[in-house]
């Protein structure tokens, strides 16, 4: 019966429960977006990295997250040193620039490259020719309309775009090594250097003889550079998803405060009736807790939706630029956050109305 | 103080403050009335009739005086004692039906046996109630789509159907006209005649006040009178 008078409460106030419904969604949806686009585009790095079919990377000293790319600080001659150590199949340096947020310019020897991935896959056009060529992945031609032969201004320098290719291999933006490090006044240096080793079983003893040998670089493998890749790893990211999470809250609870305290105002009489009928404290805090309940639990809904919706538009949009997954394991934890800010939002109503004389109440018009 | 009453008050006293000033709604109020009666209580407006109703049917708590509900000393009950009282002890009308808008007219009566813990469904001699109140046909509307008298009944209806030992109706016939203010006037007096159930009936008018067994007259906080009617 309980559930039956708060239905129809809800029902009977459609705009005002569909607006609350919609305010606690839109920062549910913020919180989802925010995370499935954190989760997203570390995922497509991690693909990326494995994509490349090193099994141990070494980075520069200064390098300090594993998606920032370290700077240039490798010299080149390093590469040739590592190659030579035992049980090391093949070294390959490479270097980068970015061009968007989160979008890099990779500089590739390529030669290396192709025999340590078996090469990239084209959608159309072919490999680089010139040394002002540049390979874009299918996402970046698709977001911004290229087509093979075209010129493309990127970090400030002219490219021809001499092929599109499929993403997940290290690079979504690919030039020649010898290029980039002559925009980039690196000539002689690399910032990361891709190894790999003549057998899995020999990836351990290969990074610990790269550590010794160069003990002022980063030495990672494969399997450690890829588990790199979560939100813990990436400065700012986890305070900021708990500003926005906190700001949502705040959110949240101001509208449900606001609403229920409208429905107090608007159901006084009907509170009076109630208490007429002997129903309790509690029983009156009751219904107006799991009336806020309910409104939290449809913005978690509709906020899981809309961030459906977001995916969809980032896709369709800037599939390049961001890449969003649904964050499914912060349901729970999303919903657990709204349906505790709408029970304290409605608190203070719930109380107020709990504590109403009932011969006032009755008398309010 | 009890001699069988079912309703017994002594020097029953009520001071409302309002603002800076004190306002005596009730001044020493001597009133009993037994299992079974058809009580009408009549006087001017300010006469203390609603303040001795609310007080009856524990709304809230007299100033000083006694006050026996059931052979309950409502005097010295909490408000959740209070609270207790209403769901099982008394049941109330109002001039203003005060039935809940968004539920059905059998929702409003199943609330009233929600609040008093006894489960949604009215038992089965209930519907004999529903058949005498005219309204059998009428539970799955709404209170907008019922008519005054209707929704009057209905109110009545929720008033008896966790059975108290009291019907407290406020001016019940107010907001109703003549007609359905003689059918509702006739139901109460079938329920009291029929059932035997005690009610006390506040009312401006004097025909109405008729169909009680006796009339108590209020004026300035006090009763004044008290007159024994056909009923």
């Amino acid at each position: 019966m309980t559930g039956k008078l708060v239905l129809e409460n809800l029902k009977n106030r459609p705009l005002r429960s569909l607006l609350s419904i919609l305010l606690i969604g839109v920062p549910v949806t913020l919180i989802l977006t925010l995370v499935g686009l954190t989760q997203g585009m570390l995922s497509e790095a991690q693909n990326r990295q494995r994509g490349a079919g090193a099994d141990i990377v070494i980075r520069g000293s200064t390098v300090q997250a594993v998606t920032s790319t370290s700077t240039t600080t490798i010299p080149a001659r390093m590469v040739d040193k590592v190659q030579e150590q035992p049980h090391v199949k093949l070294a390959m340096g490479v270097i980068n620039d970015r061009v968007e947020l989160i979008l890099g310019l990779t500089g590739l020897d390529m030669a290396k490259f192709n025999r340590m991935t078996g090469g990239f896959k084209f959608d159309a056009g072919g490999p680089l020719q010139g040394p002002d060529d540049i390979l874009v992945d299918r996402l970046y031609a698709e977001q911004n309309h290229l087509h093979i032969g075209q010129t493309i201004k990127l970090i400030n320098h002219d490219w021809r775009v001499a092929g599109v290719i499929e993403p997940g291999k290290l690079a979504r933006l690919a030039v020649r090594l010898a290029t980039l490090q002559d925009l980039d006044a690196a000539t002689g240096k690399v910032a990361q250097i891709y190894v790999q080793a003549d057998d899995p079983a020999n990836i351990d003893l290969v990074a610990g003889e790269l550590q010794r040998l160069l003990p002022n670089f980063k030495v990672n493998t494969m399997a450690e550079i890829t588990a790199m890749y979560n939100v813990d790893q990436i400065p700012a990211i986890k305070p900021f998803t708990v500003v926005v999470a906190a700001i949502g809250v705040v959110i949240g609870i101001t509208v449900v405060w606001l609403s229920m305290y409208m429905v107090v105002l608007q159901r006084t009489r009907e509170i009076g009736i109630l208490k007429a009928l002997g129903a309790s404290k509690t029983f009156i805090l009751g219904i107006i807790l799991i009336e806020a309940a309910m409104l939290g639990v449809g913005g978690t809904i509709l906020g899981i939706v809309f961030s459906y919706g977001a995916q969809w538009l980032i896709r369709t949009l800037v599939p390049a630029s961001f890449q969003m997954a649904i964050a499914y394991g912060w349901w729970p934890r999303v919903a657990a956050v709204t349906l505790a800010a709408a029970i304290l939002g409605a608190l203070y109503p719930g109380l107020s109305a709990a504590r109403q004389d009932p011969i006032e109440a009755l008398a309010y018009e | 103080m009890n001699n069988g009453a079912i309703i017994e008050t002594r020097d029953l006293r009520k001071v409302y403050r309002i603002g800076q000033v004190d306002v005596q709604a009730l001044r020493g109020v001597d009133l009993t009335v037994q299992p079974g009666e058809f009580l009408s209580i009549v006087g001017p407006s300010g006469s203390g009739k609603s303040t001795l109703f609310h007080i009856i049917g524990g709304l809230t708590p007299p100033t000083a005086g006694e006050v026996s509900v059931g052979g309950q000393n409502l005097a010295a009950l909490s408000d959740a004692g209070r609270t207790r009282i209403r769901r099982r002890t008394v049941g109330f009308v109002f001039q203003k039906f005060n039935l809940l808008p968004n539920l059905t007219a059998r929702d409003n009566i199943a609330v009233a046996r929600h609040i008093a813990g006894l489960g949604s469904k009215p038992d089965a001699q209930f519907d004999e109630v529903l058949r005498l109140l005219g309204i059998a046909g009428r539970l799955d509307h709404k209170p907008s789509a019922l008519s005054g008298g209707e929704q009057q009944r209905i109110a009545i209806a929720r008033a008896i159907v966790n059975r108290p030992a009291i019907l407290l109706a406020d001016e019940p016939t107010g907001n109703l006209d003549t007609e359905n203010s003689n059918a509702v006037l006739e139901v109460l007096r079938d329920l009291n005649r029929r059932l035997g159930q005690t009610v006390l009936m506040i009312t401006h008018n004097p025909e109405a006040a008729a169909f009680g067994h006796s009339t108590v007259h209020m004026r300035d906080g006090r009763i004044v009178d008290r007159t024994t009617t056909n009923g």
